[in-house]
């Protein structure tokens, strides 16, 4: 197809497919544009076939990137099976045409979101080039650097970039513009995503919306249409951030939808001059409506809108990688027996998810899968931010409670400590002091202790609460049989007890070394 | 012979550095010192209150402590460092047998010093103001001497004394005795009670009470004993169902309270024989206890009144469905996973002191620093079966300490950590804990691992923790299961490692 430099087979990956048992063939020239000549292939092993005419008829599975052509879908046979990007929901005459010749279709872009499924998760691998690749076409056009800098010739500022959508070629983006140097902040619908955004270094842009911001978890990851009154406040904050941007990156996409209109006209127009947005949801329609797909424009007010729809194209050689990679996975799926046999099995959540023509039936859309892309996620409390007032507040309140509760606390000891003093007689009270005094001593020193030595403190008070030998010492001279007798047994297991103790201890802390 | 002069200073000597031992504990190299403080205090009190006034019999206590000393070093030699809790609930009910024995030969004393006086026609105790016959209490050495010139409020609060420390002795006894076997596993871990549960602890306390009141106010010497004697048998009772009663996975709060009580009893003990000494250990090592557990429970999200009377409990609703599947991986990919990574993390658990893994892990920590990776251990601080057990594990195996950090330190670095090593904990790593508020764990400060872009759970088999609930971290998709004994895979993964 004109425009198209992937491949969806690349030397390495037919080097595999063949350890699997296939037999591979390639259309001349097809990989010339990703950078794979025809002798590359040939070194592999591949059959190279003049055109793809032939190639069709001689194939048994074909693995192509772009959705099929008419005469493509023209010249599949019965029980071929085709394997490319299909877009179902947009393609459905194809779909009817090739379940009715008896094809079966996998289609990439179906394949479910499940971790086993990672590996061949083509849109995955795609969106990862677009968003790293939108940030460099967004560069190109911008006039500055990304990064700030104070140099002899001036200051100049950090490009701001704000990243809409923060999917995986969202997070592609968030991460080369960080990378770059750039301020980024990203938004998505889906606040579960935040944590995310953040460990890439962007700022995550939070609404001031009531309602709770829904879990994208139930759709298999993806992003559902959200309520208008959300959608307002979503534009509202857009509003608010359009002047403030040098770059603008949109990657919001529906499954089987149009694109979600998200940056209008009106911020648009808020922009400065010199301001680059590219558009990835451009070949779906756009979510900003100025964009031209396929194309670059700049706006009266001197903004440059990138609607490329080719950005992992503009990079074959690397997608081309991925993309054969993912094909592979899927055909080694395919051939559980390594044996150069296609078992197409319709039991297999992935296989079966991807399908969407297979014997005669159209199979599209699947049944939703048996395993969730992701745990459902608690929506969290964001904690509110306190004004510096409120938060003196906050400490003198705090203050003042626990002045009060230790107040109350002596209060009540020397309540106590009184009523003792009534019936007790002097001797106990001396004795109590001590006591007292050794509590006190004993929480100031133990708190100080570190975690770490838990164990050898365990070890140290055990063995020195073996001074109850002392107790034992004192009565074992006395006169009678039966008090020398539980006094020996006494000083017999205290002692055990202390010198166990400390030699364990004196063990363990040995041990402790620093690297 | 030393004047009591002498053996009070000694005693003060003693609890400066009593409290200097256990003040040095604060880091591991004063901790070397410390140790050293404790042991020259412990001697100078034995050694100056046994050659203090009125001391006797030492034919038959240099034997004694001569035989202690032995089986005492042999111990302490040849324990295994994953044995460490089971040791220091074993000495805890020493302590507390020792406590039951010393209350019990106070009582005895006091019943001769009142048959003595009886004999002689001298009332006793002896009324206020009045000095007994010099004679009379001449006849009594040491301790007997003492209680010979107690007034009556003085007697009294010897018994309660007694009666104190003989009760908080015998609980911990057999409570010691109990976490012993549990934590051997010569006891079934699981909490098991009699029928009646904690209504027949409650009735045990309140007999003990009402024996109490009996012991106080009898007047014959064999009434008295006997009372005594029961409520050494009640708080036996109770310190055997008590700790029954608790599963396995509460035992460093079991531990700690107990070697709580252990000091609670030898300053009881203190008390009856006016000894400032004993006093101030007791409450210093009392205190320690104490404030051991606080922290272990707080660590738990636990209230110590629920740890105590055992059982999870108070979960309002089911537990959150876990969705998703445990996904399996072999050494081959974690030693993949390993080679990438820049920063591990490892999190060891009880599972690694019974699967004896310390050694292989500090062997793969030291191949993977040599490689340049930063590794690092978090510990959570109820991570084994004993405050602080894993630190010493893995000092054993010369981990260094200084990369053994606790969970508030490393909490946050979890995000930026490319693989995590989860071996044989469980329900520290469960995010239910903070995702799902019927989870019985709900609330309690877990180690946020799942934040890592790779965790791997090296675990025997697909079971639950102890508190029996399942963790969800297991089937997240970052998550892969690194099944089989965890010394087994980590030696396997060594070989791997180069």
């Amino acid at each position: 197809m004109e425009g198209e430099a992937r491949v969806a087979m690349t030397p390495q990956s037919a080097r595999d497919l063949q350890k699997l048992g296939h037999d591979c063939l390639i259309e001349a020239g097809a990989g010339e544009k990703a950078g794979f000549n025809d002798s590359a292939y040939e070194e592999a092993g591949v059959t190279v076939v003049p055109d793809a005419e032939a190639l069709w008829k001689e194939a048994e599975i074909v693995a192509k990137v772009r959705p099929p052509t008419d005469a493509e879908v023209e010249r599949t046979r019965e029980g071929q099976l085709l394997i490319s990007f299909f877009w179902p929901a947009q393609n459905e005459d194809h779909m009817k045409a090739l379940a009715e010749k008896g094809s079966s279709v996998i289609a990439m872009d179906m394949v479910p979101r499940i971790s086993r499924a990672q590996k061949m998760d083509a849109l995955s691998s795609m969106a990862n080039i677009a968003g790293y690749r939108a940030v460099i076409e967004a560069g190109n056009n911008f006039g500055r650097f990304f990064t700030g800098q104070v140099t002899a010739a001036g200051k100049v500022p950090p490009a701001k970039v704000l990243v809409v959508g923060a999917g995986v070629a969202g997070l592609a983006a968030i991460g080369t513009s960080t990378s770059l140097g750039a301020i980024t902040y990203a938004f998505d619908v889906r606040p579960e995503v935040a944590e995310q955004v953040e460990s890439m270094g962007a700022e995550f842009v939070y609404l001031d919306f009531e309602e709770d911001m829904e879990d994208g978890s139930a759709s298999g990851g993806y992003a559902k249409p959200s309520s208008p009154e959300f959608r307002e406040a979503q534009l509202a904050k857009f509003r608010e951030l359009a002047p403030e941007m040098d770059i603008v990156i949109t990657t919001a996409l529906i499954p089987n939808q149009e694109a979600p209109e998200l940056w209008t006209e009106d911020m648009v127009k808020a922009m400065k001059p010199g301001s680059v947005i590219v558009d990835l949801a451009a070949e779906r329609g756009g979510n900003c409506k100025l964009t031209v797909p396929d194309d670059k424009i700049v706006t009266d007010n001197g903004v440059t809108i990138v609607g490329y729809t080719d950005f992992p194209s503009r990079m074959a050689t690397q997608s081309s990688t991925l993309y054969a990679t993912n094909i592979r996975h899927l055909v080694t799926d395919l051939t559980p027996e390594k044996d150069g046999k296609i078992v197409h099995d319709m039991e297999d959540d992935v296989i079966r998810g991807a399908t969407v023509a297979h014997a005669g039936e159209v199979t599209f859309p699947p049944p939703p899968p048996k395993v969730q892309a992701i745990a459902a996620q608690k929506p969290k409390e964001k904690p509110k931010e306190l004004t510096a007032e409120e938060k003196r507040q906050q400490e003198i309140a705090e203050f003042r409670k626990q002045t009060r509760n230790q107040v109350t606390l002596l209060g009540g000891g020397l309540v106590l400590m009184g009523l003792l003093g009534l019936v007790a007689p002097a001797s106990f009270m001396q004795h109590f002091i001590v006591f007292v005094l050794a509590c006190f001593v004993g929480f100031q020193v133990i708190w100080n202790v570190n975690h770490a030595l838990h164990t050898p403190l365990m070890a140290v008070t055990n063995a020195i609460s073996g001074i109850i030998v002392l107790g034992a010492i004192l009565q074992i001279g006395s006169g009678n049989w039966l008090v020398i007798l539980l006094a020996a047994i006494s000083v017999l297991i205290a002692t055990i007890n202390i010198v166990g103790g400390f030699l364990v201890t004196r063990r363990m802390l040995a041990m402790f070394q620093k690297s | 012979m030393v004047g009591e002069q002498f053996v009070t200073a000694a005693a003060i000597a003693a609890s400066v550095l009593f409290i200097l031992s256990l003040g040095g504990l604060s880091n591991q190299e004063s901790a070397k010192r410390a140790v050293w403080y404790g042991i020259v205090g412990m001697a100078l009190a034995v050694v100056f209150t046994a050659l203090g006034p009125g001391i006797g019999a030492y034919w038959l206590m240099i034997p004694m402590m001569i035989v202690g000393a032995v089986v005492g070093a042999y111990v302490a030699a040849k324990v295994e460092m994953t044995e460490m809790p089971q040791l220091v609930a074993a000495l805890h009910s020493f302590v507390g047998l020792a406590a039951v024995f010393v209350g019990i030969n106070a009582e005895t004393a006091r019943l001769r010093v009142a048959a003595a006086f009886e004999e002689a026609g001298v009332p006793f105790p002896n009324p206020e103001g009045v000095s007994p016959p010099a004679a009379l209490v001449e006849g009594f050495s040491a301790f007997a001497a003492k209680v010979a010139t107690k007034t009556g409020p003085e007697v009294v609060f010897l018994q309660i004394e007694v009666v104190l420390g003989v009760f908080i002795g015998a609980v911990t006894f057999t409570g010691s005795v109990i976490a012993f076997g549990k934590l051997a596993g010569k006891v079934d871990g699981k909490p098991v009670q009699l029928p009646g549960g904690h209504l027949l602890n409650a009735a045990a306390a309140a007999g003990s009470l009402v024996l109490a009141i009996v012991y106080l106010t009898a007047d014959s010497g064999v009434v008295s004993m006997t009372a005594l004697l029961a409520i050494a048998a009640l708080a036996f009772f109770i310190g055997y169902h008590l700790i029954m009663g608790i599963g396995g996975a509460d035992m460093p709060v079991v531990v700690s309270m107990l070697n709580s009580y252990s000091g609670w009893a030898a300053a009881a003990i203190g008390f009856t024989l006016s000894n400032d000494l004993l006093i101030v250990t007791g409450a210093l090592v009392g205190s320690s206890g104490a404030i051991l557990s606080y922290i272990m429970c707080k660590a738990m999200n636990r209230k110590f009144i629920n740890v105590i009377l055992g059982g999870f409990g108070g979960s309002q609703g089911p537990a959150a469905d876990i969705e998703g599947e445990q996904v399996a991986i072999d050494a081959e990919g974690v030693a993949a996973a390993l080679e990438e990574a820049d920063s591990v993390i490892i999190v060891p658990g009880y599972g690694m002191a019974v699967a004896q893994a310390q050694n292989a892990v500090s062997e793969l920590t030291k191949k993977l620093r040599g490689k340049g990776k930063e590794v690092r251990f978090a510990i959570h601080p109820v991570a084994g079966r004993l405050p602080g057990h894993m630190n010493v594990l893995l000092a054993e195996a010369k981990v260094p300490y200084d990369i053994v950090l606790e969970m508030e330190e490393i909490n946050d670095d979890f995000p930026d950590t490319d693989v995590v090593i989860v071996i044989g904990s469980n329900d520290i790593v469960n995010p239910a804990a903070q995702d799902d508020p019927n989870s019985p764990i709900a609330g309690m400060p877990v180690l946020e691992v799942w934040k890592a872009k790779n965790v791997f759970v090296s675990k025997r088999g697909q079971g639950t923790g102890y508190s029996g609930i399942e963790n969800p971290l297991f089937f997240k998709e970052n998550t892969r299961m690194f099944y089989g004994d965890a010394k087994e895979s980590l030696t396997k993964l060594l070989s791997l490692i180069e």
